[in-house]
């Protein structure tokens, strides 16, 4: 068993000194952000039961609220998170060829692809703003002419579930940004792209959460 | 072994005053019984081992047992035997005390901080108070105003969350004349121990004749009729009336006519508008000392014949 | 062994580098679970004087000290500090920390620096929940029920943020005591060969990871519906106020097995070591906490048996919650078992064991009473409640925690404590514990409903009692502070195993060194080989 931890693996990154190899550090690594992970969906399927519930409940005013949402824009932003996936899984694909430049353009694009993401929510609740369509007790059913009297519910549950995962974004943007930063500065290869891999992981999930939004509010009527 | 438990439940509870009452202390006697045969096991057998295999010198040698199934296999099926009779058990009384009876008499029960109303199909009101005839059965169907309450009679053993936005209801048939406690037993805020009212359990006859007096109340005179909604809508739990003393409101005594500092104004004079105005939207205008928005508005509540009722018994607070 | 002793005298983990700063940025997993053990007894220390001004206004009814919003606040205080900030980080955090990776022979604990930042953000939780105390205070009960918390005029947001910020420091623990278990263990060291003590951590930290952030969620929906009025618990907008409940619990409930849990791992561990044998029943005990958490999912709904859930779920609730009883009483009896033919010595540690089984015994059998549903619509939020959970939060897991505290103490510190004082502290905690909280089973039998500022004069001179009961289990926590502080500074040198315990802990110098073995152990055999 060896314990020795000046292994010959990477030139800038050292394996912490409770862990037996790179490969030991890499797996544990990974546990503890999937298991990070399972908490992030949790937190999110409380949001979900929410919505089931209350969607069962009052089935018109949902869709009333469906409807007033642009589901073009919401599409749009669909496609755009899927093809920031990609671009985030092929930065892992060409770190594990040694290949950083390009792995930096894909981390950049991914990046690019989440502020496309935030300016297109941007419009969408501005232009809601515009119409008063606000959360719960904010929402004046007569100024919007809403159909159902608690419309702001729907209007509730939108800006928790979209807001929330708008923040995930962010940070997801800046956690990329951050493991950008240190794709240029040399310090990932194919030996070490821990953080990278668990970046990515994030937005996957972020993305696959969208991928969940997308079709409960914009299009299930 | 059966008279300990018993005897012990009943000193220590409060007496029954329903059959289903007296079905939930037998249950729950046999639950006694039952936890102190096993906590003298457990405990029993405890300190005999910790006595009889005391350490006696500092070599001791001690036996290598790392399981019997046998005995695992019983200490898990036992208990679990015992545990789903007694749910069985407590299923069964459950299903009785949440049947609502078809044929009862229906009061509705309103939460509000912090008091409790009541309202007879009659159109009578009572706050704090109600009565029902014996060996009858009743239901009470209740709502809340505000926040979670929870209506509790610890004599009949019942208790269920009064919820705004939805009706909750409660069942019970009252075999013993007498007054009970109700008390609400989910957090509401600063009165929260003090939102008690009676529970008063009358012949069939004598309930009538009260349900009769008490609808007479349009015929009494003004002030009267004003003391009556004072305690209907338990006012007095948060303004006093026979002295100065001040509860979670400024004390009403003597304060008519009389002059008030009020918060970020000039002084007022306490006059009929004042107290209208201070029923009606009572954060207007705020006493000095006292914390905004605790008062209810009582607008759409009250009509202007309660609302002279109530000013009126204000004014003989003397 | 004799060669790690002699190590002892010179480089440790307390003396490897020292000033403030070098605790404040440390990574080492045993100091941080220090860190958390000074910063855990202050916050013991607040919610133990709240407890005692809640005893002191209901010595006799009417106002004592306080007004009624006082009160409510303090108790309010009371319990948010006690389950965020002392009874879940508590044991976990404090004793897993520092012996979690020692027991199953890693050199730290997965993710060192998440581990520190789990502090952080207990200490910045905490800070922000304090904050309330300067601005509107809080009045909603631990629990912050809805609609009242939505109404109240105090700062519910801030301490919403801040549980939300605890509930992090409590999820980052959790994810990384798994990671260890999993991942870490020395070479020989299989999941059968962990001590019990890990096995219940291990059992904890999964549902940190799974309840907490429900809890996460329910407090965000809680502040949105406050800032912004969303409506989902509003039923003005067609909402549900009971919908709160039903999350909240289904964080809490498994929050009350994340406090319990760690303090059976400790108390098999205890009894092991002073019965000087082998556990009886290792598998079924340890199978016994993955159950009880696997279990503890599903019984949420008995919190809520007269909120208005429907019959059906009452009875399916009240069903589940009997089969969480049978992997507790297996564990009763596993370790009373335990003591069968041993060799028992009735140390302080033991005694706090003893202790334990004594008072969880009358907080099982309460507990069950509880599930009974008949039985549970008298009893709900009435003293018989406040009197069972403290009989399984106070009588059970703070009694670990003191007995794990004098078990552990002179390998944490390297030095011993009077053993005089240790006994002396049990026996005002016992006899207190039970003279506070057994008359509160009678009056909860009697109809006191909990969250009470005053009471009817019938429950006069029980409450009096209680309080009586209160001064002493201070007066036994004061005797335990001042023994370990009297054994921090005047204590002789502990040897590297002063009770004859076989797990790893005990193999490696009093202190133990930085990282943990001079050799990184290779583990043979099971960890409690009494032969």
């Amino acid at each position: 068993m060896s314990t020795d931890s000046h292994s010959a693996h990477g030139h800038e990154h050292h394996v912490a000194h409770h862990f037996r190899s790179a490969e030991h550090e890499y797996l544990t690594s990974k546990e503890g952000i999937w298991l990070f992970m399972v908490t992030e969906i949790l937190m999110f399927g409380g949001l979900f039961v929410g919505y089931s519930i209350f969607h069962n409940i009052y089935p018109e005013m949902f869709a009333e609220g469906a409807k007033s949402l642009d589901w073009k824009m919401g599409f749009t932003n669909t496609l755009v998170l899927i093809f920031s996936s990609l671009t985030m899984a092929l930065g892992i694909y060409f770190l594990q060829r040694n290949q950083a430049k390009k792995a930096a353009m894909s981390l950049a694009i991914t990046i690019f692809c989440g502020a496309i993401f935030m300016v297109i929510k941007y419009f969408e609740y501005t232009h809601k703003f515009h119409l008063g369509l606000y959360p719960g007790r904010f929402l004046d059913v007569t100024k919007v002419g809403a159909e159902h009297a608690n419309l702001g519910m729907y209007f509730g549950f939108y800006y928790c579930m979209t807001g929330l995962h708008g923040i995930h974004v962010l940070l997801g943007m800046g956690l990329i940004s951050w493991v950008l930063f240190r794709t240029v500065r040399g310090d990932f290869n194919s030996n070490y792209y821990t953080a990278v891999e668990g970046v990515g992981i994030f937005w996957h999930i972020v993305d696959l959460i969208w991928i969940f939004l997308f079709p409960l509010l914009y299009l299930v009527g | 072994m059966m008279w300990f438990n018993l005897a012990q439940a009943q000193s220590f509870m409060p007496a029954e005053g329903t059959k289903i009452a007296t079905q939930v202390d037998n249950l729950y006697a046999f639950l006694l019984l039952a936890s102190f045969v096993s906590c003298v096991i457990l405990i029993g057998g405890m300190v005999y081992f910790v006595w009889k295999y005391r350490r006696k010198t500092n070599s001791d040698k001690t036996a290598y047992i790392t399981h019997n199934t046998f005995l695992e296999f019983l200490w898990s099926f036992i208990p679990l035997v015992i545990f789903l009779g007694v749910f069985g058990w407590g299923w069964y009384i459950y299903h009785d005390m949440r049947s609502m009876p078809t044929d009862a008499l229906e009061i509705h029960v309103f939460g509000k901080q912090w008091a409790w109303e009541f309202e007879y199909k009659s159109g009578v009101k009572t706050g704090n108070m109600i009565v029902v005839p014996v060996n009858k059965d009743v239901k009470l169907i209740m709502t809340s105003k505000d926040v979670i309450h929870s209506f509790y009679i610890p004599s009949f053993r019942i208790k269920q969350d009064v919820v705004p936005g939805r009706y909750t209801a409660l069942w019970f048939n009252a075999d013993k004349l007498g007054e009970f406690h109700v008390f609400c037993a989910e957090f509401c805020g600063t009165q929260h121990s003090g939102m008690l009212a009676t529970l008063k359990v009358v012949p069939q006859a004598e309930y009538e004749a009260w349900l009769e007096e008490e609808s007479q109340v349009g015929n009494l005179p003004l002030a009267k009729r004003g003391e009556k909604i004072f305690a209907v809508k338990a006012c007095a739990s948060c303004h006093s009336v026979a002295d100065a003393s001040t509860k979670v409101g400024p004390s009403l005594w003597k304060k008519f006519a009389a002059s008030e500092h009020v918060e970020g104004e000039a002084d007022v004079n306490v006059d009929e508008n004042y107290l209208r105005e201070s029923i009606l939207n009572p954060n207007a205008k705020i006493v000095k000392g006292f914390p905004k928005g605790v008062m209810p508005t009582f607008q759409g509540q009250l009509n202007e014949t309660e609302l002279n009722a109530l000013i009126e018994y204000i004014k003989t607070l003397k | 062994m004799a060669n790690a002793a002699a190590h002892g005298s010179d480089k440790n983990y307390l003396n490897e580098t020292s000033g403030i700063w070098s605790w404040l940025t440390t990574l080492d997993h045993k100091r941080i679970g220090i860190m958390y053990f000074v910063t855990v007894m202050f916050f013991f220390l607040l919610g133990g004087i709240m407890a005692l001004l809640i005893r002191l206004e209901l010595m006799s009814p009417g106002p004592t000290i306080m007004t009624a919003d006082t009160y409510n606040q303090v108790m309010t205080y009371h319990g948010a500090i006690m389950v965020f900030m002392v009874i879940i980080p508590g044991i976990p955090a404090i004793l897993g920390n520092f012996f979690l990776p020692i027991h199953i022979g890693a050199k730290d604990v997965a993710f060192p620096k998440l581990n520190l930042l789990s502090w952080y953000c207990l200490m910045a939780g905490a800070l922000l929940a304090f904050s309330t105390l300067f601005t509107h205070k809080i009045d909603t009960g631990w629990t912050f029920y809805t609609p009242y918390s939505i109404k109240t005029g105090t700062s519910v947001v801030t301490m919403v943020i801040a549980a939300f910020i605890m509930g992090m420091s409590s999820i980052l623990t959790g994810l990384n005591f798994i990671a260890t278990v999993h991942k870490l263990r020395a070479p020989g060291m299989t999941m059968y060969r962990i001590p019990l003590f890990v096995w219940a951590l291990y059992s904890t930290a999964i549902l940190q990871v799974l309840a907490t952030p429900v809890l996460g969620i329910t407090l965000l929906l809680l502040t949105m519906e406050r800032t912004f009025g969303v409506g989902i618990f509003d039923p003005a907008l067609g909402g549900d106020p009971v919908l709160f409940q039903h999350f909240f619990w289904f964080y809490s409930h498994p929050a009350v097995y994340i406090m319990i849990l760690p303090a059976m791992g400790v108390v098999s561990e205890l009894i092991a070591t002073f019965s000087r044998k082998t556990i009886f029943g290792y598998t079924a005990i340890a199978y016994s906490s993955l159950g009880i958490a696997g279990v503890s999912f599903f019984v949420w709904g008995h919190h809520m048996f007269v909120s208005g859930q429907s019959t059906t779920a009452g009875v399916l609730f009240s069903f589940i919650t009997m089969l969480v009883g049978v992997p507790t009483a297996i564990k009763m009896f596993n370790w009373i078992s335990t003591m069968y033919k041993g060799s028992v010595q009735m140390q302080s540690p033991m005694l706090f064991a003893l202790g334990f089984l004594f008072l969880f015994a009358i907080g099982g059998v309460t507990g069950i009473m509880l599930a009974v549903l008949p039985v549970d619509v008298h009893f709900h939020d009435t003293y018989f409640v406040v009197a069972h959970f403290h009989y399984v939060m106070v009588g059970g897991t703070l009694m670990a925690i003191m007995g794990g505290f004098y078990y552990w103490f002179p390998k944490m510190f390297g030095k011993m404590y009077s053993e005089a004082l240790a006994r002396f502290s049990f026996v005002f905690i016992f006899i207190g514990f039970n003279v506070t909280f057994f008359p509160q089973f009678v009056l909860g039998a009697m109809g006191m409903p909990r969250r009470y500022f005053d009471y009817i004069p019938a429950y006069h001179s029980l409450n009096t009692i209680s309080t009586v009961g209160s001064w002493l289990i201070a007066t036994g926590f004061l005797i335990g502070l001042y023994t370990i502080i009297n054994g921090l500074t005047k204590g002789a040198k502990a040897p590297a195993n002063p009770w004859g315990g076989k797990t790893l802990e005990w193999t490696t110098t009093s202190p133990p060194p930085h990282f943990n073995f001079d050799v990184e152990p290779v583990i043979t055999a099971g960890p409690y080989e009494y032969r």
